[in-house]
């Protein structure tokens, strides 16, 4: 990296008050301080949001694309995770 | 009489933000890096706004039946009543954020002292207006220090802007009659406190940044009488222009 | 899995509707067409605000001096989103910047035209943002996730600068003579290469049948300006300004608008850097990009001693 190049900061943004924070794109800053100021006016010029998270893109780990199968496809196969696998009869109410 | 004076007091304020904000306005497409290209525009943004609101309360005060628009864009120079700080060329991007800073050094407790104004249009503007200009000071503030403390060549381009900038920032607690007459019944605040804090404020930030005050204190004044510097001249014929071209159209 | 069956499975995923993200695997191909597309989008972007940001200064009252202060804004965030997009391709912020001041990568022509008077600013806004906009909507649903929804966001905030540029070409046309005269005289000046910011006739686009296929693009570029001619022609009317082609009427059979050929000549010459400002805009960005040097540096040195200070 240059001297002049200022690394890379994922942006998440929490648009209301009981929402999670969302990544909404990225940006350059020199350090967390204007990383987070840079991101109030790049993506809350129209009160989009509440809250602001940055991290730098370099510290984000992510899963490996060629493990997607290993990693994921285990819990296809675990319906009985979900409230539909199970029948109820009809006249039960509030479940 | 107060009337009279409130009207020039105002006016001082809208002009001080109107004129700044042009100035600002000028970086567009130009900042040293896209973000911050944006963030000189926000507080463009906010200074345009706090004048229209300002010249609103002054055209309201005066009772001429005036717009906002009359009164920014259809006086002589010698009636345009900002501080010649606010005025000075953008220069390098040191010399725009340290006039900035000096400028949000001051507004800051200048708007929170004026908050408790008993001119209900007066302190609901102060209030909406601190709440940017708090913004606009920690952003730069944090460039001062960031100039300050990062290279050689940084250091002596911020210390160069406070070296010129620094003869306009006495003019920013200039006090007269008018400024008597509304502090005699409690209507604005004493600009003294002021320029203690603002000098606080200076000190703290020069101090993190490694700047230095200049030893030269030489002072210039002139722009709250009407009496500006060159390019006070040049700023207004960009900004007039379509007005005094096209005079008494709707745009 | 060999690379016969890779390609085959990315293009049944196009082919499915299912977007591609930064991390899928990807031809090479498609992600060179996509960095070019998407840097030569956020070039545009911030090369455009040179014209519309000539007015700020000059703009004639304080409501159309802050619309445009926050207008030209917008348009650097988009540049921004664009740029973001670009680098989940693995491709450098600086460096695709740095192929725009070298010439090697291309911006939208119809910045290369300059804004004359006042009545500039609403035809761009009502003209060039439209046509934008034409464009953009189509891209909001183009293969590569990232782009998809950085042209989501755009067009969010683009609705806006259409809006303000026609009403602002309004209050022209029902004012004074000499405003009329301005708006019309803007008019003139931008329609043509308004409609040439859809690129060359489809018979004539290098990249289109690949791009379409990768949907990338959405639309051909003639279909584009079409639809784009069709949405105008009324607005004209309306502002009661008089389109500058004297061939185009509606044609019952094709249900669409005929306009005359645009003037292909005028708009090669002006992609390969002989326009009006082709000069002035490019010394502009280089200009900030050199000014700003001093000022990346200085910010990064103070983060290195900043850091190097909390482990010590
Ligand atoms: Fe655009
Ligand atoms: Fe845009
Ligand atoms: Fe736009």
């Amino acid at each position: 990296m240059s001297n002049s190049t200022w690394p890379l900061w994922e942006v998440f943004i929490r648009s209301k008050q009981g929402l999670n924070h969302k990544h909404v794109g990225s940006l350059r800053a020199p350090d967390a301080t204007l990383a987070l100021e840079n991101a109030r006016d790049v993506y809350t010029r129209r009160s989009e949001g509440i809250s602001i998270w940055v991290v730098e893109s370099a510290n984000i780990h992510a899963t490996d694309i060629d493990e997607v199968d290993s990693f994921f496809e285990p819990s296809d196969t675990k319906i009985y995770r979900h409230p539909t696998f199970y029948e109820v009869p009809d006249g039960v109410k509030h479940m | 009489m107060e009337q009279k004076a409130l009207f020039e007091y105002v006016l001082r304020m809208a002009d001080d933000s109107l004129i700044l904000g042009q100035r600002l306005g000028e970086w567009c497409g130009h900042g040293p890096i896209l973000e911050e290209d944006i963030a000189l525009t926000n507080i463009s943004l906010d200074l345009i706004g706090q004048s229209i609101s300002l010249f609103d309360l002054a055209a309201a005060l005066q009772g001429e039946g005036k717009t906002h628009d009359d009164l920014a864009f259809l006086r002589f120079e010698n009636q345009y009543k900002n501080v010649l700080l606010v005025e000075q060329p953008n220069g390098d991007f040191a010399m725009t954020i340290l006039r900035q800073f000096f400028f949000d050094a001051f507004r800051k407790p200048f708007y929170e002292a004026l908050c408790k104004s008993p001119i209900t249009q007066l302190a609901a503007i102060a209030e909406k207006s601190l709440k940017e200009t708090r913004y606009h000071l920690k952003h730069t503030s944090e460039w001062v220090i960031r100039m300050g403390d990062g290279t050689e060549e940084s250091h002596a381009r911020a210390q160069a802007a406070i070296d010129h900038l620094w003869r306009y920032t006495h003019e920013l607690f200039y006090e007269d009659a008018i400024d008597a007459e509304l502090q005699a019944s409690a209507q604005v605040p004493s600009l003294k406190a002021i320029e203690t804090s603002w000098l606080e404020t200076v000190k703290a930030v020069f101090a993190e940044a490694t700047l230095e005050i200049p030893a030269n204190n030489w002072k210039f004044d002139g722009g709250r009488q009407g009496r500006h510097s060159e390019h006070m001249g040049y700023l207004l014929a960009e900004l007039q222009y379509m007005q005094r071209a096209y005079p008494n159209m709707q745009w | 899995m060999t690379l016969a069956e890779q390609e085959k499975r990315f293009q049944e995923k196009i082919d499915n509707e299912i977007k591609i993200e930064p991390n899928d695997w990807m031809p090479d191909a498609y992600r060179q067409t996509l960095i070019r597309q998407i840097s030569q989008h956020a070039h545009s972007e911030v090369v455009g605000m040179l014209p519309e940001g000539n007015w700020i200064t000059r703009a004639p009252n304080l409501r159309r001096k802050a619309v445009l202060l926050a207008k030209v804004q917008d348009e650097a965030g988009h540049g921004l989103y664009l740029y973001s997009a670009i680098e989940t391709l693995g491709a450098d912020r600086e460096q695709t910047i740095d192929d725009l001041h070298s010439g090697k990568a291309k911006y939208s022509s119809i910045f290369n035209y300059p804004a004359l008077t006042w009545a500039d600013i609403g035809a761009i806004g009502w003209l060039v943002d439209g046509a934008a906009i034409m464009n953009q909507v189509a891209l909001c649903r183009t293969s590569y996730g990232p782009y998809a929804r950085a042209m989501v966001k755009i067009c969010k905030e683009e609705s806006f600068h259409q809006r303000q540029g026609y009403e602002s070409l309004m209050v022209l046309c029902k004012g004074t003579p000499a405003q009329k005269a301005m708006a019309q005289d803007a008019l003139n000046r931008f329609w043509w290469p308004a409609l040439m910011m859809f690129g060359p006739n489809d018979a004539e686009s290098t990249h289109s049948e690949q791009s379409m296929n990768w949907k990338i693009k959405r639309f051909t570029n003639d279909e584009l300006r079409q639809s784009f001619v069709d949405a105008t022609v009324a607005q004209a009317e309306l502002l009661g300004l008089t389109i500058p082609d004297a061939n185009l009427r509606w044609n019952e059979e094709r249900g669409h608008y005929d306009f005359s050929e645009i003037n292909w000549d005028e708009f090669w010459q002006v992609v390969k850097g002989n326009g009006p400002c082709n000069k002035e805009r490019i010394e502009a960005r280089v200009k900030a990009k050199e000014n700003g040097l001093w000022v990346r540096e200085a910010a990064n040195a103070y983060a290195k001693k900043r850091a190097m200070k909390k482990s010590a």
